[in-house]
């Protein structure tokens, strides 16, 4: 690797993304607590796959995540959020009334804790795939017009 | 006919028809999304829209079951009202929902063979995710009672609509600087309506509209509600297309795919134009916005300025399609004008002009997909002769023309007519005079149009127009005869108009 101007790029790299990762999951499980959430935990989720394509370049990129892949990703992340709403109101409650999910008696907070934290996955999987969707649209985008033809 | 289609469908689905109508499209447009083919995802649009439809029916039905209009109170995620998004059902809102799903629905049969023309079969399924995405956002923001789920819902139906006019890139280029400067003017737009709300918030502290009728009625003299009222009027104004403000439109309806330009052209402009209403009436209240401010004297003088300069516009359009976008500006101006006289008779002619105009403008834009299917472009010369090589379409398009001139028996001519009557009862007879000349152009613009079509030659006898496919006819003669049965017997619609406006005048805090 002789001449290669980003070896410590990309050793760096290497290194952040499984953190970033890691730390998006922890935005997004701890979002209960404390400022954060799915939104928040799928914009760095997303951010380690740009990273990784700024640094690798985007064809290996998406080879590993496809675009079809991330589309597939935010659709099913809209389908879960839609689901729970429907799961509500199959089981007799107002459309995405957590309390109806389990049929709880009042003051039981099962459905009120499942309920936010799928919702919050379908938000994650949702924002996740869309950011890598957008993405991939601007840095895949093929020039219109050949260079030779300026 | 409402009554037996509401009793046909369960209480079980029924109870839940303001959430149903916004979820099963929404749920349907990822996996429309999903489909490997367009035909599929087509006939998933068609049955999402037919079920909101439905849904539509029941809900129209619910409200008059009361003498006066029932108020449907939906509490998503079972929220009080006042601390949730509420979904708040009264006669206009029922109006609006039941005009945007049947143009929907009949919107998406229509469409396979022009998006079959002028979209890439890769991208189908995606343009059918898009379309579902936009009519949910649509049908949310004239069924929502949250002001800042209105602007959501706005926003959700903006974005998927700059995406489908863009599409129309694979026809002509050009959609894509319209897709732009329609971003670009819709999210200003957004933006200043969401400023809006957020001084609305701050100085009452509730998002909920009935809330924030109530609320303001303490806060008038604030400026923090003035400023805010300003940039609600304005915001909803550009996405109305109201007078000074509509430059987005022309562009955008000429150039996106033809199916695009007739779902935005009779419904997008409306809903806007009913979260106005809903704004001016509901929210503010009568006294604020017409009596406190000069608000009168905004909306009366740009509705008139847009009906004629626009129409004036479009008498000098080479393009049909352009020709009809300067004219919807100018009808967005009759309804403004009756609007502005403030009172429950001149409400109810705005918003009678409005479900008719959705009528017109939808047969007309449909006619002309049907005239896209066989020549690219739809200038005033492809337009020749049409008359004789597709009698049944054209017929169509003729009954939208003269309809949008308002002649009588038509639906045009009844909210004309119930607009005048308004005004001379306001004693406005000058402006009676305007509607009248305004009139003279839409003569001027859709004779030219006509003539084209049935008084001259083919201009290129080898390129012969065929008749529109029956997946085209049939919706278009829906429409069509609706505008005559509209003409003929408007008891239906301009009942519902009447009891809308009554609704935001009796019901007003309530």
């Amino acid at each position: 690797m002789k001449g290669d101007h980003h070896v410590i790029l990309r050793v760096v790299a290497k290194a952040l993304i499984p953190i970033i990762a890691l730390y998006g999951f922890y935005v997004h499980f701890h979002g209960e607590y404390s400022p954060g959430g799915g939104f928040q935990a799928g914009v760095i989720l997303a951010v380690c796959v740009i990273l990784y394509s700024l640094i690798f370049g985007i064809a290996p990129t998406m080879r590993a995540i496809t675009p079809g892949f991330a589309r597939f990703i935010a659709g099913l992340g809209f389908i879960i959020y839609v689901g729970v709403g429907f799961w509500a109101l199959a089981m007799g409650g107002n459309f995405l009334d957590y309390d109806a999910l389990f049929r709880e008696e009042p003051g039981g907070h099962l459905g009120q804790h499942t309920g936010i934290i799928v919702i919050e996955i379908g938000v994650l999987f949702a924002v996740a795939g869309s950011m890598v969707t957008i993405f991939y649209a601007f840095a895949g985008r093929v020039s219109e017009i050949r260079d030779e033809d300026w | 006919m409402i009554e037996l289609i509401s009793s046909m469908v369960p209480d079980a689905l029924a109870a839940h028809a303001p959430a149903l109508l916004i979820a099963i499209p929404m749920l349907m447009a990822p996996i429309a999304a999903f489909m490997p083919s367009g035909r599929i995802a087509w006939i998933l649009s068609i049955l999402a829209t037919g079920f909101s439809l439905v849904m539509a029916i029941v809900l129209v039905s619910q409200v008059q079951s009361i003498e006066g209009g029932a108020v449907i109170s939906y509490a998503m995620g079972g929220w009080r009202p006042d601390a949730g998004i509420e979904f708040r059902i009264d006669a206009l809102n029922s109006m609006i929902l039941l005009l945007v799903s049947t143009i929907g629905f009949l919107a998406a049969i229509f469409s396979w063979p022009t998006v079959l023309a002028e979209i890439r079969e890769a991208k189908t399924a995606m343009f059918y995710s898009a379309y579902l995405v936009c009519f949910t956002g649509l049908a949310g923001v004239a069924s929502t009672g949250d002001a800042f789920n209105l602007f959501v819902f706005l926003e959700i139906s903006s974005i998927a609509t700059y995406v489908l006019v863009a599409l129309g890139a694979s026809r002509d280029r050009r959609a894509l600087p319209a897709a732009g400067n329609y971003l670009l003017l819709g999210t200003i737009g957004a933006s200043f309506f969401v400023v809006g709300v957020g001084f609305l918030y701050a100085a009452t502290g509730t998002l909920n509209m009935a809330e924030l009728a109530i609320r303001l009625e303490a806060v008038q003299d604030n400026k923090a509600v003035l400023a805010g009222y300003a940039f609600i009027v304005v915001g909803l104004g550009i996405k109305a297309a109201m007078f000074p403000l509509h430059q987005w439109l022309p562009n955008a309806y000429a150039y996106s795919p033809s199916f695009v330009t007739m779902f935005l052209a009779a419904t997008a402009t409306k809903v806007a134009l009913y979260a106005l209403v809903r704004f001016l009436f509901t929210v503010f209240g009568l006294e604020f916005a017409f009596e406190g401010s000069t608000l009168i004297w905004i909306l009366m003088p740009m509705g008139i300025a847009a009906m004629i300069a626009c129409s004036f516009q479009a008498v000098f359009q080479t393009d049909v399609r352009r020709t009809l976008a300067y004219s919807s500006v100018a009808q967005v101006g009759y309804m403004l004008l009756g609007i502005s006289i403030g009172t429950a008779a001149g409400v109810s002619a705005g918003l009678f002009h409005l479900v008719n105009h959705a009528l017109i403008k939808g047969a007309l834009f449909m006619a002309l997909a049907g005239v896209v299917l066989t020549y690219q472009g739809t200038s005033l010369q492809d337009m020749r002769g049409l008359g004789r090589s597709s009698p049944w379409t054209m017929t169509a398009f003729a009954i939208g023309a003269v309809s949008l001139i308002g002649v009588p028996l038509t639906a045009g001519f009844q909210s004309k007519y119930v607009l005048v009557t308004a005004l001379f009862e306001h004693g406005w007879w000058w402006a009676v005079a305007v509607v009248m000349f305004s009139s003279l152009l839409a003569v001027v613009y859709m004779g030219r149009i006509l003539e084209a079509v049935f008084f001259r030659a083919p201009t290129n006898p080898n390129k012969r127009h065929k008749e529109a496919p029956l997946l085209i006819l049939i919706p278009l003669w829906i429409l069509a005869l609706a505008n005559i049965w509209v003409g003929v017997q408007g008891g239906f619609v301009a009942g519902l108009a009447d009891g809308a406006a009554a609704s935001l005048f009796i019901g007003g805090a309530s």
